[in-house]
């Protein structure tokens, strides 16, 4: 048996969850939370943990020379480093829009990586 | 190049004696040994003008003081630093502390002080609203105030160097030698001056000094003073300098309306032994503190903005040490310059020079000797007419980037091209970043002035230079590895 | 000759108060200018480039860039006029009752701007080392999380190498993370209180993300480094004070404050807008009016919120109570006080008009999962409303009918924990 403490974060209240299981997540079992929410985030942050990625970029611009970007939606946790690390390296053209996809498909993970910010000069 | 004179620190001894000797035909350098002017003892000092009697006229230090007070209306004129001749209130509260203001009353007197008035309860309550109503009596000396003494500093040596003086900062003195009638003085950083005379005012380090030259044996004792700056809006400014009751060794802790508006508690007094510790302690805080609430209402630590220390340079025998050498060959002390030093440097610059013309120096006045410097525009002095017609000479007059203090990039812009090149430079030289946000809003907004006024890239940017650099690289120089990371510490 | 310009409202900050408010005004037809100092709109959410914004306000999760971008494109729709990279260096207030703004910029030099009705939108700064009165050396390396922030990422320049922060405030929670995600090492964060002041998702997501520790009922005693800064002292706290005798050091090379933030109000109080202690921002009525009739406030220059979506709901109710000032159609006349009792360390607004639905914010001073806030009034119990969560950390809000508050009379407000279960 595995056993890991967590502490839900889907609402203020921050349930310390506890979560059991054997080998691959066989016989999960939560205990700790005080609604249904808490189980699914633990399961989700034990089985796929994963984050919303944001950065800054370097650009071309002379008025804004680092351009916030960010995940469009949760990016798993292994990835993290090598987005970032390679985010650290681009030089992005200006003008970009909010919204703008700066990488497609990052390694396959289905998460694109989107400007924040509209930059045109 | 020979110069004439050399003089070793450029805090407010040597940069008075630049000062001074700079409206004669000579060729002088002043060697400083941090980044910037006054970042020595000077930078830390109380900023106040002491009125002359605290100390017995057998002293050397109360003659200079006493002197040196008399000067700084018409140095103010000439220069243009902030100064106000507030007052000073020596406050008592029993009969025994009554006792030592009639000593010091008395000696006062004996040194000539005007104006000095013994006072009772009433009348101190009436020239300081502020007061512990439970004081018993003191003494007022009118012409006590305050400076801003970085400033003071700055103004002496923008006035030395543009009437020929030449700065060298970042200038430590390691070795000096005496080829003929000439000192070879060579820095720790491999730079080299010939000059054939040198005046030791290096503050804390003058022992050292004296020894590099195989002049005069001493010991200079750091004596640490650490201050405590409220805000602006502090309800425990008064309207005058207020010392305690002097003990022995100190003249105790004041409350210091400072000419810039703050407020400032302090100082302690401790002896350390590191020269370079400026560290402040919690200890000394709380002591300051209950002294100081002692003497006047509306002290709140809520207040607080900021606070430091500084170390004065103790000789043994408490007095200043300025007198030509009688070992080293045209080589003038300027050593143990502790408090009364401040007031005293206009006059100790005279003495100085004074010296130097005893053992040889020819003293010829210059013809053309540029006395005042230029007057300062400063936004939070302007009134919107004139601030309106700065922005037509230049716009960045109106361009706020210290909105504590209200410093325009126009001010910050003038201050690094006139050398200030450090964070710190650029503070003490403009007030940006000292006031209560401390820098919070504008430290980096500076850097990005900094920087591109001067061509050094941001991360190579120094708060103090040597090794306060103030940040680390740029984004991209560490690579990332969160996933490997793991906690290091345990309590 | 000093240009004047008129205009019916004159907000002062463009970050997400200053515009939420400008918009409602511009968008009733009023003339609305916004004075920022900054040259992009959005204030502080610019450099706040994390996620986590917006889930109320807008029903999506946004970044702070986003956040601002959004807030500004709907205040330029409006018709809201700016002054961008302009200072607003005082207020005054004229014998006809308009308001005077003296404004500085660069591109125009110094402005008067009168107006009907001010806006304060300020928002607040940090408290810093100096506040504190941190022991020890003055070397390099030494940021308020929010500096440090702006240096990384607006500037791309990294603060240090290795860092302790010192608080656990959001900013400093938000900051461990984008220092471990710059590549530099957070060796720990230090809290004074036995309880983080931040929120749970940051720590959960900022700090046991990376393996952070956090040191609580722990104070740094002591900064070390003579020229750039080489380690921290920290000792755990008994009683409120630090056990020197357990002190120790952790090296570093960068400290990073997050201790608290404060109303900007050094340019209300010039004109003699009343404070409150308990917040450090202005003493409002219901209609987030000063004590200087024209001068309203609201957002963070009233009191620090929890969260940006509420910065904007009250920026956004503010306007309307100046709306209605500006056409006769409220008053602060007849207002009776409000004030809070034990466990809440303050309500805004501090008066509110008999009959009329009033909005109440509050902050508690205590933890606890069941809590009840009461409302009282002339010794009757208005209102008993149960929390499931307080925390010092989360802003409390509660709406009285009109119905409820019909009586005048000092209004008081208590929290209590609730029974145990």
């Amino acid at each position: 048996m595995t056993k890991r403490e967590l502490i839900c974060i889907t609402c203020p209240l921050g349930c310390r969850l506890c979560a059991e299981w054997s080998g691959d997540f066989e016989s999960l079992t939560i205990t700790g939370n005080r609604c249904p929410r808490g189980s699914s985030y633990a399961e989700r942050e034990l089985r796929n943990p994963a984050r919303i990625v944001t950065a800054v970029v370097r650009s071309t611009s002379a008025e804004q020379p680092w351009i916030p970007v960010r995940t469009d939606r949760e990016l798993p946790k292994p990835l993290i480093d090598a987005l970032l690390n390679r985010l650290y390296r681009m030089l992005v053209e200006i003008p970009v829009s909010r919204g703008d996809v700066l990488i497609e498909n990052f390694e396959n993970s289905k998460v694109n990586v989107i400007f924040s910010s509209t930059v045109k000069r | 190049m020979i110069y004439d004179v050399a003089v070793i620190g450029a805090g407010v001894t040597g940069a008075s004696t630049a000062w001074r000797l700079s409206r004669y035909q000579l060729n002088t350098v002043l060697l400083e040994r941090w980044a910037d002017v006054g970042f020595g003892v000077s930078k830390a000092n109380s900023g106040i003008i002491h009125a002359g009697f605290h100390h017995p006229v057998s002293t050397l230090k109360a003659r200079l003081e006493i002197r040196g007070n008399l000067m700084f209306e018409a140095l103010q004129h000439e220069l243009g630093f902030p100064f106000k001749r507030t007052g000073i209130l020596v406050v008592a509260f029993s009969e025994a502390e009554m006792a030592t203001v009639h000593k010091l009353y008395e000696q006062g007197i004996a040194n000539g002080v005007q104006g000095l008035e013994m006072c009772g309860r009433e009348r101190l309550l009436q020239l300081e609203k502020k007061l512990n109503p439970e004081v018993v009596g003191g003494c007022f000396a009118p012409g006590g105030g305050t400076i801003e003494p970085y400033r003071y500093v700055f103004s002496l040596v923008e006035s030395a160097k543009r009437n020929g003086v030449h700065l060298e900062c970042s200038f430590e003195v390691s070795e000096a030698v005496r080829e003929g009638d000439v000192w070879i003085i060579r820095s720790s950083g491999g730079a080299e001056v010939r000059a054939r005379y040198v005046v030791n005012s290096a503050g804390l380090f003058a022992d050292r000094v004296s020894r590099i030259f195989g002049a005069e044996e001493f010991t200079i004792h750091p004596r640490k003073g650490e201050e405590y700056l409220l805000d602006r809006n502090s309800a425990a400014r008064p309207e005058r300098v207020i010392f305690p009751v002097p003990s022995a060794h100190s003249k105790g802790v004041l409350v210091i309306p400072t000419a810039e508006g703050t407020t400032m508690i302090g100082p302690t007094s401790d002896v350390v032994e590191d020269k370079l510790d400026t560290t402040t302690s919690a200890d000394q805080m709380q002591r300051i503190l209950s002294h100081v609430r002692n003497l006047i209402s509306g002290v709140s630590p809520r207040d607080l903005i900021t606070s430091f220390a500084g170390l004065r340079p103790v000789m043994d025998n408490e007095d200043f040490y300025i007198a030509l050498s009688e070992k080293a060959p045209a080589f003038v002390q300027a050593a143990g310059i502790q408090s009364p030093g401040l007031t005293a440097s206009p006059a100790i610059g005279e003495y100085v020079k004074d010296l130097l013309k005893g053992a040889g120096l020819p003293l010829l006045e210059k013809v053309h000797f540029a006395v005042e410097l230029a007057p300062r525009h400063e936004v939070r002095h302007e009134s919107v007419a004139s601030l309106d017609r700065l922005h037509r000479e230049d716009p960045a007059w109106t361009h706020i980037v210290c909105r504590c203090e209200k410093i325009s990039e126009a001010e910050i812009v003038e201050a690094v091209r006139k050398g200030h090149t450090t964070l710190d430079g650029v503070k003490f030289y403009t007030r940006a970043g000292m006031g209560r946000c401390q820098g919070g809003f504008c430290a980096v907004r500076i850097m990005k002035i900094i920087s591109r006024e001067t061509g050094i890239p941001m991360e190579e940017l120094t708060k103090k230079g040597g090794n306060s650099r103030l940040a680390a690289g740029r984004l991209g120089d560490l690579p990332v590895h969160t996933a490997e990371q793991r906690g290091g510490i345990v309590a | 000759m000093i240009q004047e310009e008129k205009y019916d409202v004159a907000v002062i900050g463009a970050g997400a108060a200053g515009l939420c408010a400008a918009a409602v005004c511009a968008s009733a037809g009023k003339d609305t200018v916004v004075v920022d100092r900054e040259d992009h709109p959005g204030g502080i959410l610019r450099q706040c480039i994390h996620n986590g914004f917006g889930l109320r306000y807008f029903k999506e999760e946004l970044t702070g860039p986003e956040y601002a971008e959004r807030v500004a494109e709907k205040a330029e729709r409006t018709g809201v006029r700016f002054r961008f990279g302009t200072t607003v260096i005082s207020i005054r207030r004229e014998a006809d009752n308009t308001l005077c703004l003296t404004a500085l910029s660069a591109a125009e030099g110094v402005r008067i701007l009168r107006a009907e009705a001010v806006i304060l939108a300020m928002g607040c700064r940090e408290r810093n080392r100096g506040n504190l009165a941190v022991p020890g050396s003055r070397p390099a390396g030494v940021f308020t999380a929010g500096a440090a922030q702006h240096l990384l990422n607006i500037e791309g320049i990294l603060p240090g190498k290795k860092a302790v922060i010192a608080g656990s405030g959001d900013i400093g929670l938000i900051m461990a993370r984008r220092l471990s995600w710059a590549g530099i090492r957070v060796e720990a964060v230090v809290e004074i209180m036995p309880y983080p002041a931040g929120l749970t998702r940051n720590i959960v997501q900022c700090l046991n993300d990376f393996h952070i520790p956090l040191l609580l009922e722990h104070s740094l005693v002591n900064i070390l480094g003579r020229e750039r800064v080489e380690a921290v002292e920290v000792a755990p706290l008994s009683g409120g004070m630090p056990v020197t005798e357990r002190k120790f050091r952790i090296d570093c090379d960068t400290v990073l404050f997050s201790v608290g933030l404060i109303p900007e109000n050094e340019l209300s109080a010039e004109v003699g807008v009343e404070l409150n202690p308990a917040t450090g921002g202005p003493l409002v009525d219901s209609n987030y009016e000063t004590s200087v009739p024209g001068i309203f406030a609201c957002g963070n220059v009233l009191h620090v919120h929890d969260l940006v979506d509420f910065v904007s709901e009250e920026a956004e109710h503010a306007a309307q109570m100046v709306l209605r000032r500006l056409d006769g159609n409220a008053s602060g006349i007849g207002q009776s006080p409000v004030s809070v009792e034990s466990n809440l360390k303050y309500v805004v607004p501090n008066r509110f008009l008999p009959g009329c639905d009033t909005r109440f914010a509050f902050r508690s001073l205590i933890v606890c999962d069941d809590g009840v806030l009461e409302a009282e009034q002339n010794g009757k119990i208005l209102l008993a409303k149960r929390f499931g969560c307080v925390r010092p950390a989360e802003m409390l809000t509660l709406e009285l009918s009109g119905s409820l508050l019909k009586e005048s009379g000092e209004l008081k407000f208590r929290l209590r924990k609730g029974e145990e279960k």
